[in-house]
């Protein structure tokens, strides 16, 4: 197409979101006084003005077609007022504002096969990245992934019967977009990177990709009469951080890149400053379609979980207080030297005291 | 013409179980839907998912796909074995971002919808990990007619690649009693003063504006964004003391004990013989777990505010960080106050720019060149409340302490 007829984009930028919005929200926009929860998946808030607004929360396939998403609509419409909010993990919510509708809306989203909760403390829609379906650089799916948990996780969505609320992250590479969760399942690559020295000079920018490595692992060299790069394959920490800039640099590897669980991860400053997730299980294997491996232990992790801690402890809370060792104890995982951790600022996580757990 | 279908085994067993299946979607699409186009590229993507999960490998590659006028927005992606699932050889994602705050009227969700029937392959996310809508599967020439048409009706894209990405803020005061702060104006504030570092991928690498109304931080704006916005309030918070007592007669003694007093972290409540509660506000850290436990009862106080902490991010490249304070409270009320939060961005940002290394955020740049360095870069003083603890190592040169004490003591005569 010829310059001249390309069309100017428009930089409006994010969007004004008050035109999308329930109007009793906008009404008492920043009027609200308290919410309660009538039920797992329901809450209610009430603003200053005595209006009163139900809030539905629903889980979906977050992969959406467009029959589902119209069908979604079609449900907004029908029985809550045409106005949707997503949450941050997917969820959708409809609003409505006369408690006869929350019932009926109930019935429909059910009835059409999704599933209403992930309010309070309840194990809330996993939070997922891309996958093979559709990331350059995922060693696993996301979706699927998700699919194969939340089914077996899907009571623990609908009730609210877990000391606190429970966050659950999965990533398919070891270095980006999956956040922190008070169970992560993430990618753990074991073996470095397998570099395709044909490939290297043409498709990388040597110096960027060397700059990239966590712990220069990576210098220039010249292979088979090639510029190329080469690995220091003690040095390597195998996170596939070199990947991505150089994709001759294969890290995914059907057998060597693993699962590894996490927990404790926490973003919210209540009762605690926000915490990481730390490693407690690896050498999970990669196993589709249905990860049973990697599903089991996150069950156990959450059935200790549940059996152990008070109310309001998060996952990192209630490990604080009983102690790593009666954790690795209650979830029968091994505590290796792998747990302990090298990286730098990693003495913090030593202890440096004589308070032993018997 | 029938769609040839590939052979699903392994991504059919995602079709059992109780959960909505993502694959039934997008079969749904293969068979049911009446465009033979998204017939064949939802048949071929199944067909190279299929591949993935059968070899435990993935098959896109990235590349340079944009629109007329921007740098950055679209996620490209060729298939590497385009040649057995060509229909889906070219299945580049358009990050477009949300409506501040994520609020939708079912009217524009198929106004949307309707769009990207026509231009590409019906699957959509609400929302990716960054906050954009994802539109997964167009093809390189339909990209631009896909943009072109949702750009006229208000939708523009995301950050992809070395810019300002997207931004998030929580639902906020449209619906939270915790909410100290206008969230969404926030949210639109700061990211719109930037489009053109959203558009055109320029900066060391991304930079991300996350807005939470309260320390319960949903947006995970501490450890997920560059430039966090956390709203929080300075003055006393408010009790019902009815409310309180009401709570505690429901609820008997013990549990408020176990639930709220003994969990605060800083020992500030007391539950009175009365059954009443006094908060000493001296040593309240605004963690907001009482207000959870009895949001009937316990507010945020009057004086309301924001905390703005910059550098979370995550592994890539020194390992995970969360934000660290730089700016401990500040109001936004005025136009003023709205101003110096977008000021205090372009600050930040252009510093940034200019003395970060390719690829490094900005939370690494302040690892590598020291906090204290980074708050006189951008003109901000140094405050007790940044730090966990004054530094535990001797090894540093002290020999400009008169000046800066000096400093101190007369910035606290000004603001007396």
């Amino acid at each position: 197409m010829a310059k001249q007829e390309m069309r100017e984009p428009i930089e409006s930028g994010c969007p004004d979101p008050f035109q999308y919005m329930h109007p009793v929200m906008r009404k008492n926009f920043g009027m609200w006084k308290y919410h309660e929860h009538p039920r797992p998946g329901v809450l209610l808030h009430v603003a200053y003005s005595g209006d009163k607004i139900w809030t539905v929360r629903v889980g979906t396939q977050r992969i959406l077609d467009l029959f589902s998403l119209r069908e979604l609509c079609d449900i907004g419409e029908k029985f809550a007022d045409g106005y949707i909010h997503f949450t941050i993990r997917s969820n959708i919510e409809y609003m409505v504002t006369d408690e006869a509708k929350v019932e009926p809306l109930i019935k429909a989203v059910e009835d059409a096969g999704y599933v209403v909760g992930g309010t309070q403390n309840s194990v809330t829609m996993l939070s997922h990245t891309q996958g093979w379906l559709h990331c350059d650089i995922p060693a696993t799916d996301a979706s699927g992934v998700v699919k194969s948990m939340m089914d077996e996780l899907i009571d623990e969505f609908r009730s609210t019967n877990m000391p606190n609320r429970v966050h659950i992250t999965t990533s398919c590479c070891q270095i980006n977009c999956g956040g922190q969760g008070d169970i992560a399942i993430n990618i753990q690559h074991t073996k470095p990177p397998k570099i395709n020295h044909d490939l290297v000079a043409n498709v990388c920018e040597r110096p960027s990709v060397v700059a990239r490595c966590p712990v220069a692992a990576i210098r220039p060299a010249i292979v088979n009469g090639k510029p190329s790069l080469e690995v220091d394959e003690k040095k390597c920490i195998c996170c596939g951080a070199c990947f991505p800039p150089c994709p001759p640099m294969q890290i995914n590897d059907a057998e060597f890149s693993k699962l590894a669980i996490w927990v404790g991860g926490n973003h919210s400053n209540a009762r605690g400053k926000p915490t990481f997730h730390k490693l407690v299980a690896a050498g999970i294997p990669n196993n589709p379609p249905r990860w049973p491996e990697a599903t089991a232990i996150v069950k156990r992790i959450l059935a200790a979980y549940k059996e152990g801690a008070r109310d309001w402890e998060r996952i990192n809370e209630w490990i604080e207080r009983i102690g790593w060792p009666r954790f690795f104890e209650a979830v029968e995982l091994p505590f290796t030297k792998y747990h302990i951790d090298n990286w730098r600022g990693a003495r913090k996580s030593l202890n440096a005291s004589t308070y032993i757990r018997f | 013409m029938a769609v040839q279908k590939f052979d699903t085994p392994m991504l059919d067993q995602l079709e059992s179980g109780p959960w909505p299946s993502f694959i039934t979607g997008i079969k749904a699409l293969r068979d049911n839907h009446p465009d033979a186009k998204i017939n064949e590229m939802t048949n071929s993507l199944l067909g190279q998912l299929e591949h993935s999960y059968e070899t435990r490998k993935g098959y896109w590659k990235g590349g340079t796909v944009s629109v007329y006028g921007y740098g950055g927005g679209i996620i490209p992606r060729f298939s590497e074995v385009g040649h057995a699932f060509v229909a889906s050889k070219e299945f580049h994602t358009l990050r477009v971002q949300p409506p501040a705050g994520n609020h939708y009227s079912t009217g524009m969700l198929r106004q949307l919808a309707d769009s990207w029937e026509k231009w590409g392959s019906g699957l959509v996310t609400f929302h990716g990990q960054t906050g954009n809508i994802m539109f997964i599967g167009a093809d390189t020439e339909n990209v631009q007619h896909f943009f072109d048409e949702i750009n006229d009706y208000g939708w523009d894209l995301g950050g992809a690649g070395p810019c300002v990405r997207t931004a998030m803020s929580c639902v906020g005061a449209a619906r939270c009693e915790m909410s100290c702060t206008n969230e969404q104006k926030a949210h639109r504030l700061l990211v719109n003063n930037f489009t053109d570092d959203v558009h055109r991928p320029a900066l060391p690498y991304k930079f991300k504006f996350k807005i939470s109304g309260c320390p319960n931080d949903c947006q995970n704006a501490i450890e997920r964004s560059d430039f966090a916005v956390i709203g929080t309030w300075r003055d006393d918070m408010k009790v019902d003391q009815d409310e309180f007592k009401a709570y505690v007669s429901r609820k008997g003694r013990q549990h408020v004990v176990d639930n709220i007093i003994s969990r605060c972290p800083t020992q500030a409540l007391t539950l009175n013989d009365d059954d009443s509660l006094t908060v000493n506000n001296k040593d309240c850290v605004r963690c907001m777990h009482c207000l959870n436990v009895v949001p009937k009862a316990l507010h945020p106080g009057d004086d309301k505010g924001v905390t703005i902490l910059i550098g979370g991010k995550r592994t890539l490249k020194i390992g995970d960080l969360m934000g660290t304070v730089v700016v401990p409270f500040k109001k936004l009320e005025t136009e003023e106050d709205w101003e110096s939060i977008v000021e205090l961005a372009e600050e930040i940002i252009d510093f940034w720019a200019e003395n970060g290394l390719e690829h490094e955020r900005c939370g690494e740049m302040i690892e590598r060149i020291g906090l204290a360095n980074f708050l006189e870069a951008i003109g901000i003083d140094p405050d007790p409340n940044m730090v966990d603890s004054p530094r535990q190592c001797s090894y540093v040169r002290m020999d400009g302490w008169d000046e800066a004490a000096i400093e101190w003591f007369e910035k606290k005569a000004e603001q007396a």
